[in-house]
């Protein structure tokens, strides 16, 4: 019968097709870039203050603070850090207002609707080097420097991404790769041509506790701070975390002995069966 | 019976005092949670956090002034 083989041919094509359908989406992945343009995965380094009960390390991001100001700040922005968040993580209120008190930011307009300056308060951001990103761009040819406050996130691997690719950077490309003019190899930057120049070398700030400034130890101090600066309820999150489960737990606690309590009359109560007495014989 | 009509008596028999110690004791139980989390969290994290630093600087400040 002809209906039998349409039937036939058309659940054949069905399973075929839905055979190749599974193998688009469950195959193997298609990779569109070399492992050159995906960048080198970072290594995964002990992070203390990434543990769920540790705190950050407050000195270490003092340190990193420093590191920032002192070189990173020459070129990235860290708009979203107001120095009173620095008060009581970093700095002292003194300090922190000493700090804003260094740049001056636009009042609101005057009677006139003249705006003057005014020296930084403890509400005030913490300024950009450049006015705007073209500022930026053309100081750094072309390249623009991105903001830093919420780099950990932005980035996968976060800190060991940053870490990786501060300290990445080779004495000379490898033989044979292809470095733009105008930028550096780092193996660890997609593509591996990146803007930004080594900048970390040993001794290059002074610590004022006396930590000795080796690049990497820098590096590690400025990561832990941009860790910071990305997630800064991070202390208070994880203690509240643990918290919420202590309560939760003994919530649980009392709900099972409450179940038990009110269950314990059904679970001990005895079922007895007395058959029926009939025909004047008993049974049982 | 003995303790459990105690505390009865004292505490649940009048509905006044019932409430007065069902907040009292939401109070004084939230005080001790918090206080005790917190001691357990700071001896975790000695020598990491701000208050644990900010002695040295603070006197440093008030020292240049
Ligand atoms: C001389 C200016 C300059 C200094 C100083 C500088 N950077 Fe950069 N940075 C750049 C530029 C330009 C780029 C953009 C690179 C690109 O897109 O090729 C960049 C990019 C970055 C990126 C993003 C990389 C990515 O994956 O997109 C990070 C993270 C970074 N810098 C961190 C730092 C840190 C931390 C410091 C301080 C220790 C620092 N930079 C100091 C110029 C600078």
């Amino acid at each position: 019968m002809w209906s039998n083989a349409i039937a036939g041919s058309t659940a054949t094509l069905a399973a075929i097709g839905t055979a190749y359908w599974c193998y688009l989406t469950f195959g193997p992945k298609a990779y569109a870039m070399t492992p050159a343009e995906e960048g080198l995965h970072p290594t995964q380094y002990p992070w203390e203050h990434v543990k769920l009960h540790k705190t950050f390390d407050h000195q270490a991001l003092r340190r990193g603070f420093q590191v920032y100001r002192e070189v990173c700040a020459a070129c990235h922005s860290l708009n979203r850090i107001p120095y009173r968040t620095l008060v009581g993580t970093v700095l002292t209120v003194d300090e922190a207002k000493e700090l804003a008190e260094e740049n001056e930011y636009d009042t609101d307009p005057n009677d006139e609707g003249e705006i003057e300056k005014r020296p930084g308060k403890l509400s005030d951001y913490i300024p950009a080097p450049y006015k705007n990103d073209e500022a930026a761009r053309a100081a750094n040819q072309g390249a623009l420097p991105p903001d830093l406050s919420l780099m950990v996130k932005a980035r996968h691997g976060g800190c060991n991404y940053i870490f990786s690719l501060l300290t990445g950077y080779p004495e000379e490309p490898p033989a044979g790769a292809v470095v733009q003019e105008g930028l550096n190899f780092n193996p660890y930057f997609p593509g591996t041509g990146i803007a930004m120049a080594r900048v970390l070398y040993d001794g290059l700030v002074e610590y004022e506790d006396g930590t000795p400034a080796t690049s990497s130890q820098m590096a590690k101090d400025v990561v832990e701070f941009l860790n910071w600066s990305a997630e800064p309820e991070a202390d208070e999150r994880k203690k509240m975390g643990w918290k919420v489960l202590a309560a939760t737990l003994a919530l649980w606690g009392i709900s099972v002995w409450v179940k038990r309590y009110k269950w314990s009359p059904v679970k001990t109560r005895k079922l007895v069966y007395n058959p029926p007495v009939s025909g004047g014989r008993k049974f049982g | 019976m003995g303790v459990y009509s105690g505390l009865y008596n004292t505490f649940f028999r009048q509905n006044t005092t019932m409430l007065a110690t069902v907040f009292l004791g939401a109070f004084g139980l939230q005080l001790a949670f918090d206080s005790g989390s917190t001691l357990i969290w700071n001896n975790i994290n000695k020598g990491r956090q701000w208050q644990d630093i900010k002695a040295k600087y603070v006197q440093n400040a008030e020292e240049e002034e």
